[in-house]
């Protein structure tokens, strides 16, 4: 596309290599682009959402090297070349991971928007933390929100879970 | 179908409040807009394929609430086929009928009651048992369906499909008054909890937002709003963007100002970059004292009730609180986001509003559009609960597409969604009660004052959001009215009415509620259970304060002021299902440091016909810390006959929860110039993870009569439970929202 009234500038972006959901990419892009823009708008993943952009709501959340990472406030430079996981490597609508499987069971959604946030959350922490008690799951849930309020269902939801990993 | 005051209030909840009812009744004049499918035709609400697929078509959207898969379940019941069969689709203006606004809790009353979506099923099926009758030569008394298949009672073998009926073609007939619905005895898909069909695609990433829409060839765009309240553009320096990378255009129009980009990323830098000289507006009041400063501007007075002789017998012993609610907002989870292309004379709009024909009747005056030439097709968003950015940001997607001549995706930023979108009101609400001397209510006077500017747009009315009033339309208009003329025809939809006035639920006869509403600075909208839950936290902790008075238990003193039976028998049920211990608050022996326990109780008829709901809340207040820890909600619901009760299940749950998080913390703040609370480190909510109380839902189902709203009744009713219940533990009562911390430490530093 050309750049209408503006002069394209080429110079501000560079090959990245990312690895997401087991595939690699190479895109060209501005290296201090947040890694959210990058699956949501080069990879076209509609899992990792943009909520508030602070890293405040967990929204963006996805899973690098285990860890539960906010990709609105962390850039496709560095997580080049890292294993990415969003919520579409986790499962599909026909074969869903078991959390996925926990938060249908649970009928644990109203609008479903912070799904996302919610269960990449709970699987890194979970994944870790396999025992975890009640209050820890509580604890580690409290940097998510769910504006709906479905706490009650998606903490159920999460707690299932955890007792089938920690089996 | 009745018409009522629910069509008339669908139009607004805001505009309901603060401004002239004769708008109200003009808007709703309209019925639906020119375009839309005619609401009475069989063939607006369902098709059947020659497969035997069923079709339905709704102008009541999914948001979240569950609707969708309540109404796929009540057409798969009236036409006797598994709830799979049915594929509903919904708020499409080149597809389904104008219902106005998925709003007030109207859309099961709208789609369950005796028109529109359910005396389609009804008449479809007899339609369909007629044709039947006819090819099989069998009296329709013989026929019976099962699965989509009509077959005669006893020889099985004489069979025929609805796809073969009906061949894919249309019926063109209308809907049938007299058309018999299937009552709730013989229901087999309704009133069972059938699992929702969208969430298999929302846990796994693959259900599509409005965010999540993407054009061929569809740029990013961006709004720079301003930077104080008020603020207009004295100039803008489009050279400051000049040869970012991907910057693909500037477009100021009045006080609106966006950039259009090829990436997101690209437009937030460009957005930012941009350097625009703002006009400052008039300073903003006082955010510490608001409440007191709204009693001082000029006021719309409405007089809801009235029996004349409140004066005279507000004497002896007389009760009298102020109860102060602040501004709070929709505050969605995710910022607002819209996708619009706008080709020359045309247009194709993707919005999560919650109105697509006034969102399309509104866009064309903003795009100077003709309205048959632009489509509005929902897509979920964010939850929404009201008024959020939705609409707003509609807008700022059209006008940046219109001016790029390309697709352009617009979502706000967390700042420009929190600081600029439609917020419930703050409220004073002054109660005075006099009691006689067996305790009993004798007259009680109710007086609030409430802000609003703008509301919903409805058809015509762009500029009642942000980006319309930027583009330089106005607001509804506000016209101060002084004294209040005599009241009207009974109307408690803001229920504003104490349920224990006798012209609502209860007993009393001598009341008066007069109403002042003034002009806010903000945008004000319908926020979930707008204007009643403000109501309803005055009334129902001025209840528990003349039931402390005359020491009677506050349960037993409403039941002894109530006379509707249903109203009665929901809060008998919560009560009986929390256990309730029959006796006065504050509850006696606790002591008055550490952590003190205790209970209240709430109850109401949402919009005064629209709902029944009690709630009972068991707290503990650290005396020490002053913080509040709910461990117990039961909340207990009866509108009517169930369609889904999981679905009903999880409104009561979000409900009683989006209402704790209302009442301990949520508050909009503001300095001299701007809003600040604009983030969730500034706007407090609680978390998905915090010490989340029990909850149990107590629902009564009444498989006779009509169905009513159940998205706001158990949120009504939170801040009074609980602040009740602070009352029941410490003695203390708390008469303003949000109950933090810092406020209940205070309040029992001050206790005698």
């Amino acid at each position: 596309m050309t750049g209408g009234a503006f002069r394209r500038s080429l110079l501000d972006t560079m090959a990245i290599t990312l690895k997401v959901n087991g595939r690699v990419h190479t895109l060209d892009l501005d290296p201090a682009t947040p890694l959210l823009y990058a699956l949501s708008d080069d990879l076209r993943l509609n899992g990792p959402k943009f909520g508030c952009g602070l890293g405040q709501c967990g929204a963006c959340t996805v899973i690098v090297k285990g860890q539960a990472v906010r990709s609105c406030v962390t850039t496709v430079k560095s997580v080049e070349g890292s294993d990415i996981t969003t919520l579409e490597g986790l499962g599909t609508p026909e074969k869903p991971h078991p959390i996925q499987q926990a938060f249908i069971n649970a009928q644990a959604a109203q609008c479903g928007f912070c799904l996302n946030g919610v269960i990449m959350t709970a699987k890194a922490f979970l994944d870790k933390n396999p025992r975890a008690t009640e209050a820890e799951i509580q604890q580690a849930m409290s940097g998510v929100l769910c504006r709906c309020f479905t706490n009650v269902r998606m903490l159920r939801a999460v707690a299932q879970y955890g007792k089938a990993a920690a089996r | 179908m009745k018409p009522n005051r629910r069509d008339f209030l669908r139009t607004s909840g805001a505009l309901i409040i603060g401004f002239s009812a004769g708008s109200l009744k003009m808007l709703r004049a309209q019925g639906p807009l020119p375009g839309s499918p005619a609401m009475n035709q069989l063939d607006s609400w369902i098709a059947i394929a020659a497969d035997g697929s069923i079709t339905a078509y709704s102008g009541k959207e999914e948001l979240g609430q569950g609707i969708s898969t309540a109404q796929a379940q009540l057409v798969a019941e009236e036409l006797s086929v598994p709830f799979s069969r049915v594929k509903l689709i919904y708020c499409d203006t080149a597809l389904t009928p104008d219902q106005a606004h998925t709003s007030g809790s109207q859309s099961h009353p709208a789609n369950f009651n005796h028109g529109n979506l359910a005396q389609a099923g009804a008449t479809a099926r007899e339609v369909l048992f007629r044709m039947a009758s006819e090819r099989l030569g069998v009296p329709v008394e013989r026929l019976i369906a099962t699965d989509g298949v009509i077959v005669v009672k006893g020889n099985e073998s004489q069979r025929v499909t609805y796809g073969e009926l009906v061949q894919g073609k249309k019926f063109g007939l209308a809907l049938d008054a007299k058309a018999k619905r299937k009552p709730a005895a013989e229901w087999t898909v309704l009133g069972t909890p059938v699992p929702r069909p969208d969430l298999p695609d929302l846990v796994t990433g693959k259900f599509e937002f409005v965010h999540n829409v993407r054009l061929p060839g569809m740029l990013h765009g961006r709004v720079v709003r301003p930077p104080s309240v008020g603020a207009t553009v004295s100039g803008v320096d489009e050279s400051s963007v000049a040869g970012m990378p991907g910057a693909v255009k500037v477009v100021v129009r009045k006080n609106f100002v966006g950039v259009v980009a090829e990436k997101p990323w690209q437009a937030m830098q460009a957005a930012a970059k941009l350097k625009v000289n703002w006009k400052p507006g008039a300073a903003l009041p006082d955010h510490g004292t608001i409440h007191e400063s709204l009693r001082k501007l000029p006021a719309r007075d409405t007089l809801m009730v009235d029996s004349g002789d409140v004066d005279q017998k507000l004497t002896g012993t007389v009760l009298k609180a102020t109860y102060l609610h602040p501004y709070q907002m929709h505050g969605s989870m995710g910022s607002s986001c819209a996708v619009a292309d706008v080709q020359g004379e045309k247009a194709t709009i993707y919005s999560a509003t919650q109105a697509v024909w006034y969102q399309k009747n509104t866009s064309a005056m903003l795009l100077g559009l003709k309205p048959e030439n632009i489509r509005v097709i929902f897509r979920r968003g964010s939850g929404c609960y009201g008024c959020n950015g939705a609409d707003t940001v509609t807008y700022d997607a059209a006008v940046l597409s219109q001016a790029a001549g390309k697709p352009v995706r617009v979502q706000l930023t967390r700042k420009d969604e929190m600081a600029f979108e439609n917020y419930g009101p703050a409220y004073v609400i002054e109660q005075r009660a006099s009691l006689d001397s067996s305790g009993n209510i004798t007259a009680w006077d109710h007086e609030s004052w409430s802000p609003g500017l703008g509301g919903r747009p409805g058809p015509n009315t762009p500029g009642n959001i942000v980006t319309g009033s930027l583009l330089g339309f106005q607001p509804a208009a506000f016209a101060p009215r002084s004294p209040a003329p005599s009241p009207g025809a009974f109307n408690n939809s803001s229920n504003g009415v104490p349920s224990y006035l006798v012209q609502g639920t209860g007993t009393v006869e001598s009341g008066r509620v007069l109403t002042h509403a003034v002009e806010s600075r903000f945008f004000t909208g319908p926020l979930r259970s707008p204007a009643r839950l403000q109501n309803t936290f005055a009334h129902e902790s001025f209840m528990d304060e003349l039931a402390a008075r005359v020491k009677a238990d506050p349960v037993q003193y409403r039941l002894r002021h109530l006379r509707d039976a249903r109203l009665k028998e929901v809060l008998q049920a919560a009560a009986k299902t929390a256990n309730w211990e029959t006796r006065p608050s504050p509850k006696p022996g606790n002591l008055k440091t550490g952590i003190a326990k205790g209970r209240g109780a709430a109850c109401v008829l949402y919009e005064g016909d629209n709902g029944y709901t009690a709630l009972v809340a068991e707290i503990e207040v650290n005396q020490d810390t002053g913080k509040i820890v709910v461990k117990r909600m039961v909340a207990s619901s009866d509108v009517g006959p169930i369609s889904n009760p999981d679905g009903l299940r999880n409104q009561v749950e979000g409900g009683a929860l989006q209402g704790l998080s209302r009442a301990l913390g949520e508050e909009v703040t503001w300095d001299h110039e701007k809003v600040t609370s604009v983030d969730w480190r500034t706007y407090h909510s609680l978390p998905l993870g915090f010490e989340v109380p029990k909850i149990e839902a107590v629902l009564i189902n009444r498989t006779e009569g009509e169905v009513m709203g159940a998205g706001e009744t158990s949120i009504t009713l939170v801040a009074a439970a609980i602040g009740n219940a602070i009352f029941d533990a410490t003695g203390v009562r708390i008469r303003q929202v949000p109950f933090t911390a810092e406020r209940i430490k205070a309040a029992l530093a001050a206790r005698l």
